[in-house]
């Protein structure tokens, strides 16, 4: 009898897996949560940002189960999330609020409040670092004592202090247009599919959620040539910002009943970019336009993609792909794309036999038409 | 920190929303209704979208069938089935006929399905203008105009390069007599078994996010012109290797030790089934 591949599948299945198991134990060593949690941060960063997931200890679990694989720890965390059920949507969260860690802006070479590098990889040096081969914990604790030996030296400052937004002040001097904030409830594309034309908050949302590297392809593309956006970073800020949730019960809506239910570290861009538009007399006046982007994490390249994407499906108009909402949000995310790209390995004999026929039957076809 | 999974996988928010979706396709045989899909712990284009569908109607007593391609133990049909179980212990089977829901990847099973029985199908692509129309927003619009002219112009293009229409699996069908459908990725074959249909037929798409639905005894019709009527994969001559059956889809396989093209039953509970009447037939024989 023929062999056929897709038989005994229940065994295979179960060897699999087993093979899978021993590939990550076989080594005999093992890496903690609590290791990536905390040596990690990159990763567990992007796991988050791309599963809309906040939570950084089952972005690592996702790691260390996925094997480092990100892709997979992603997928693992997105199906985590449709086993939780949505209680509450968190109150308007203003980045003003945020506690800044790092904050630049590209536009200017001082800004209100001042630039401040923070923990930033962009200066360092790529040569691989050899000492990290001989690292001891010893050491690395007499290190960061003497490092905190310069902190003594700063003055703690009695107020906490928020960094004013860079565009504020353009906005004063009147080169960009001041918006009433608009607080609909923004769309949630987990709830209720996306529809086309889409807001812009259902942008964002898919946005924010897509791959890394696509989100950052598409937003490079547009901004090598294939898009019609050329922006500056006005402002790159990453830090913490608190959310809290609105009393379930309390008819009485007050600010101060609300609960804190802890902080989500982001990374927030807001790009600026000069648009032609038509004044009062119906002659061509530059404008700016701001792109937005944010993200789950430090994801700095991310959100400032993002922030040209943003700003590129906001003027549908070009003839450019990375205009094309459908174009750009049905493609960026993780879960969607490796899926169906690894969906190919599935068997396809059914299909494949009946596309054969086709081919066949019209083959006969013309050789009968020839004859 | 460790959870145990709710019945079915979904939270039971989840599991009514895609209910009213259901619900909702019912109504408009052949729309492809937007819902909002959640990630699974397979793979999109795996089948999420029946899995999704299985898993917001399946209750403690149904008794889950789940077939790749006609396998039912094809790998992924075996992973379909081993998450579904584990998740709510219902009884699993491989004969079509003792099955209240069948899950199926690319085929319709041959024995014919009955009123107590849903047949779920996953859909890779719900939208069967997609080859004519890249943008959503356009077919939808199309729908709603009852707007076929692409589909139609698309089998008309295949005559005048081929001679004939030359679609393989997938072939758009008729719905009701108002939406043109895409069948899923099921063979020619298979799309005659779905007009008038005993069973219910839901339809899932988890990446595109759509479900849709072929109410029983809807009129389902295969997209041809009078003069190019629709035809099907023909198996004119062969016969299974195993059971003898003809008429039936098969798959065509090498025989290794001779290199000839022998044919098979595609539908391997089918071919399992007629077998086992075979012995059956033959061991009642011998005793009489």
């Amino acid at each position: 009898m023929g062999y056929v591949a897709v038989k005994g599948g229940t065994k295979a299945i179960d060897a699999s897996i087993k093979r899978l198991k021993y590939e990550r134990l076989k080594d005999n060593e093992m890496l903690e949560v609590r290791t990536i949690l905390s040596s990690m941060r990159g990763m567990v960063d992007r796991v988050m940002s791309e599963s809309s997931l906040y939570s950084p200890f089952l972005a690592a679990l996702a790691i260390k189960q996925a094997e480092g694989n990100m892709e997979e720890a992603v997928f693992l965390m997105r199906a985590h999330r449709s086993t939780l059920p949505r209680l509450y949507y968190s109150q308007i969260a203003e980045s003003e609020s945020m506690l800044v860690e790092r904050r630049i802006s590209a536009s200017f070479k001082d800004i209100p409040g001042g630039q401040l590098l923070g923990a930033s990889r962009d200066y360092t040096h790529r040569l691989l670092d050899f000492d990290l081969l001989f690292e001891s914990v010893v050491e690395n604790q007499r290190w960061i004592e003497e490092y905190k030996k310069d902190f003594e030296r700063i003055e703690t400052a009695d107020d906490l202090a928020y960094f004013p937004k860079v565009v504020d002040y353009l906005r004063d001097e009147g080169l960009f247009k001041k918006y009433e904030p608009d607080n609909t409830p923004p769309a949630d594309v987990t709830k209720k599919s996306l529809q086309f034309p889409s807001s812009r908050s259902a942008r964002l949302q898919v946005l924010t959620r897509g791959q890394t590297g696509t989100v950052t392809s598409l937003g490079y593309a547009s901004l090598r040539g294939y898009g019609q956006v050329h922006p500056t970073v006005g402002e790159l800020r990453v830090g913490s910002i608190p959310i809290y949730v609105e009393h379930p019960n309390e008819v009485e809506k007050d600010e101060a009943d609300n609960f804190y239910i802890g902080e989500i570290k982001i990374t927030e861009v807001e790009s600026f970019v000069p648009v032609t538009v038509k004044n009062e007399s119906n002659e061509d006046e530059l404008e700016f336009e701001i792109g937005y982007g944010v993200c789950y994490g430090q994801n700095e390249t991310k959100a400032i993609a993002m922030s040209i994407l943003d700003q590129c499906l906001e003027h549908p108009d070009s003839n450019f792909p990375t205009h094309d909402e459908e174009f750009v949000l049905l493609h960026v995310d993780s879960v969607e794309s490796t899926g169906f790209i690894s969906h190919l390995k599935l068997p396809h004999y059914v299909t494949f036999q009946s596309i054969l026929d086709s081919i066949r039957q019209v083959k006969k076809e013309v050789q009968q038409d020839e004859n | 920190m460790k959870t145990e999974s709710h019945f079915a996988f979904f939270d039971e928010g989840s599991k009514k929303e895609i209910r009213r979706a259901i619900l909702k396709a019912v109504a408009i045989p052949g729309y492809q209704v937007p819902f909002a899909s959640r990630e699974m712990p397979i793979a999109r284009g795996w089948g999420t979208g029946g899995l999704q569908i299985t898993l917001s109607i399946i209750g403690k007593t149904d008794v889950l069938k789940v077939i790749d391609q006609g396998a039912d133990e094809s790998v992924n049909a075996v992973s379909i089935k081993k998450l579904v179980n584990s998740t709510t212990g219902v009884k699993l089977v491989e004969r079509t006929q003792d099955a209240s829901i069948i899950q199926s990847r690319h085929r319709i099973p041959e024995v014919p399905l009955t009123e107590d029985q849903i047949l779920v199908l996953q859909v890779p692509q719900p939208e069967p203008l997609r080859k004519v129309e890249a943008r959503e927003y356009i077919t939808k619009i199309l729908h709603s105009e009852d707007d076929y002219s692409g589909a139609w112009l698309m089998l008309f293009e295949q005559i005048m390069k081929y001679g004939k229409t030359s679609t393989g699996a997938d072939h758009p069908v008729y719905v009701n007599n108002r939406y043109v459908m895409a069948p899923s990725p099921i063979p020619r074959f298979d799309n005659p078994k779905m007009h008038q249909s005993d069973a219910l037929i839901l339809l899932g798409a988890g990446r595109e996010k759509k479900i849709y639905a072929v109410p029983p005894y809807t009129d389902v019709k295969s997209l041809a012109f009078d003069d190019y009527p629709f035809s099907v994969e023909s198996f004119a001559g062969k016969h299974c290797h195993l059971c003898g059956a003809t008429e039936v889809f098969m798959d065509e396989l090498i025989d290794t030790e001779t290199s000839e093209t022998i044919y098979q039953c595609n539908d391997t509970s089918y071919c399992m089934d007629r077998l086992n009447e075979n012995e059956e037939a033959e061991v009642k024989g011998n005793y009489v």
